[in-house]
């Protein structure tokens, strides 16, 4: 077994042990990251693999809940066809906005995905028959798939922790596909890649619908883990905090947006209870791993390794 | 005849500047083909109509005996078209094997495939190394790009472009800054391609330039002005007026 499957699956091990030790807060604590990191990583697809910096990815985590929560109060549908529905409906949805935001590229193309994603947070204000509103929508409850109860933390923080590496491990195989090494090159050399035989807008469409698939899983995670929605999580602060997970940790890499993640929720949950504006202990920390390790924590991390072990060395 | 590339009637301004006015051309299959001319010529031009990178105003262009005319630049490539850029245009973060791979997979149905993971022990990286191999860069097929010399990257450009076993070939000053030792084993490079492969260049190093050309075009200010076998379109008094200086 190759020295990195070795260390994942012992990650993973700690991972599922981790509620045998721990209070209810942290395995919330620990769902809400695995949560995030799963969102932060399709957002890593766009932003870190193809070049394409977003500012509307939250669209399609608020759609996916939002689908999830309307199905479940509005009608009879079981959940698993619900949880289907939701993420079909959200990837059709990003398959859209993705073809009408690739007409443009650059800065054009953030404009567009922050103009999409305005129109769908204002809908989720203001078409109030349908979302509620101001007041948000309520999930009744969690599924109980194979009659295994989520309604605890533990159980659920299982139940994540399952997707979240299911997820990761796709998105992994699919940066590392052909298909990724195509998407890499989009990125580098759009006009050489042309030139070599491939449809860069293809590519870049194509890997936009599945950011937006895997955006929908965490959608689908959240509103189970929140069992309530409001309009403020399509908002373009939860884009950016995703955007700033995928740049502090690592973009164009597996491990940031998971880094990016931790680093962002635990900064939320510890340093708010102290300091009452922690954004801007944020920006600061966000300026210093810009300056220190532009490349994000990851690399930089994995740079200093590689330096002090050939100090080592020699 | 069927060419392997037939321009007719090709025309592009930019704001009421013709840079290409009415070109007509004609490359047979596994000809060498130059095309020379003063800068801003139009000869960049020219190619990037050929490839599609740039909508003609007017006038065809076939490869193969198929117009070609309102095909994407990627599906250009699919009728057997292959380029080098002027200025080089490779994949400066990654090894010269993977910038071959990824010329290699371009025309290899693989490329979509999102759930098979690109391994270095890969058949289709062997034949990245066995490509390096003909242009003399085995030995840094696992180097960055940034790692090596100019000279080397300007291989590695045609490299890739005959990783995809192109029927036509464009070279966009393939000699462009390089020295003489380096432009010598270019030039060699070059030569040793294959009669399977028409290849058309623009050149400005003479010398060189026409020892490979068996026709040659001239460009001035977007015309065509003299265009036919290498001897007679040298001797030719608009050649000799416009661009060899005497």
């Amino acid at each position: 077994m190759k020295r990195s499957s070795l260390i994942n699956l012992l990650l993973i091990a700690v991972l599922a042990i981790l509620p045998l030790f721990s209070g209810e807060y942290y395995i919330n604590l620990g769902s809400q990251i695995m949560i995030a990191a799963i969102f932060a990583a399709s957002l890593n697809l766009l932003v870190g693999y193809g070049g394409l910096t977003s500012l509307g990815h939250a669209t399609y985590l608020g759609m996916s809940a939002y689908a999830t929560a309307w199905i479940a109060s509005h009608t009879t549908i079981d959940p698993l066809s619900t949880a289907l529905i939701a993420i079909a409906f959200t990837t059709v949805l990003g398959a859209v906005f993705g073809w009408i935001a690739l007409r443009a590229s650059g800065l054009s193309f953030l404009m567009l995905t922050l103009a999409l994603s305005q129109i769908m947070w204002g809908l989720g204000y203001r078409w109030v028959n349908m979302t509620n509103g101001d007041n948000g929508m309520n999930l009744p409850g969690r599924p109980s798939p194979f009659g295994i109860n989520l309604e605890d933390s533990t159980s659920y923080y299982w139940f994540v922790l399952i997707f979240t590496v299911i997820c990761l491990a796709f998105i992994a195989r699919f940066v590392h596909s052909p298909f990724g090494a195509s998407l890499r090159g989009t990125r580098d050399q759009p006009k050489r890649m042309s030139a070599l035989g491939y449809d860069v807008w293809m590519i870049r469409w194509i890997t936009f619908i599945i950011a937006s698939f895997f955006a929908a899983i965490a959608g689908l995670l959240y509103i189970y883990f929140h069992k309530y929605i409001h309009p403020t999580v399509m908002s373009i602060t939860v884009s950016a905090e995703a955007l700033l997970c995928v740049i502090a940790g690592g973009s164009g890499t597996l491990a940031g947006p998971i880094i990016g993640s931790i680093l962002i929720f635990l900064l939320k949950s510890y340093v708010s209870a102290f300091v009452e504006r922690w954004n801007m202990l944020l920006g600061f920390i966000f300026v210093f791993i810009v300056m220190v390790m532009p490349a994000g924590i990851g690399p930089g991390i994995s740079h200093l390794y590689h330096r002090i072990f050939k100090g080592k060395s020699s | 005849m069927n060419w392997a590339l037939e321009v007719k009637g090709l025309k592009k301004s930019f704001g009421g500047v013709a840079v290409t006015q009415d070109i007509f051309l004609q490359v047979a299959a596994g000809e060498r083909r130059l095309i020379i001319g003063p800068n801003g010529a139009g000869k960049t031009t020219l190619f990037a109509q050929i490839t599609g990178d740039l909508k003609p105003d007017a006038g065809s262009v076939a490869l193969f005996g198929d117009d070609v005319t309102k095909l994407p630049v990627h599906k250009r490539i699919h009728t057997g078209m292959s380029r080098t850029y002027q200025i080089i245009t490779l994949f400066s973060k990654d090894t010269l094997a993977h910038n071959v791979v990824l010329s290699l997979l371009g025309i290899n149905s693989r490329k979509k495939s999102m759930f098979s993971e690109l391994l270095h022990k890969d058949a289709i990286y062997q034949h990245a190394i066995d490509l390096l191999e003909s242009v003399g860069l085995k030995d840094k097929a696992h180097s960055k790009v940034t790692e090596i010399s100019y000279g080397e990257q300007r291989r590695v450009e045609i490299a890739l472009a005959l990783a995809q076993k192109p029927k036509l070939l464009l070279l966009d000053e393939p000699l462009a800054g390089l020295s003489l030792d380096e432009r010598v084993m270019v030039s060699e490079l070059i030569n040793g391609i294959s009669r399977d492969t028409a290849i058309v260049m623009i050149e400005h190093d003479m010398e060189m330039a026409l020892a490979f050309a068996e026709k040659i075009m001239v460009l001035q200010y977007g015309k065509c002005i003299v265009d036919g076998d290498r001897d007679a379109v040298v001797n030719d008094p608009k050649t000799q007026e416009v661009y060899l200086g005497h």
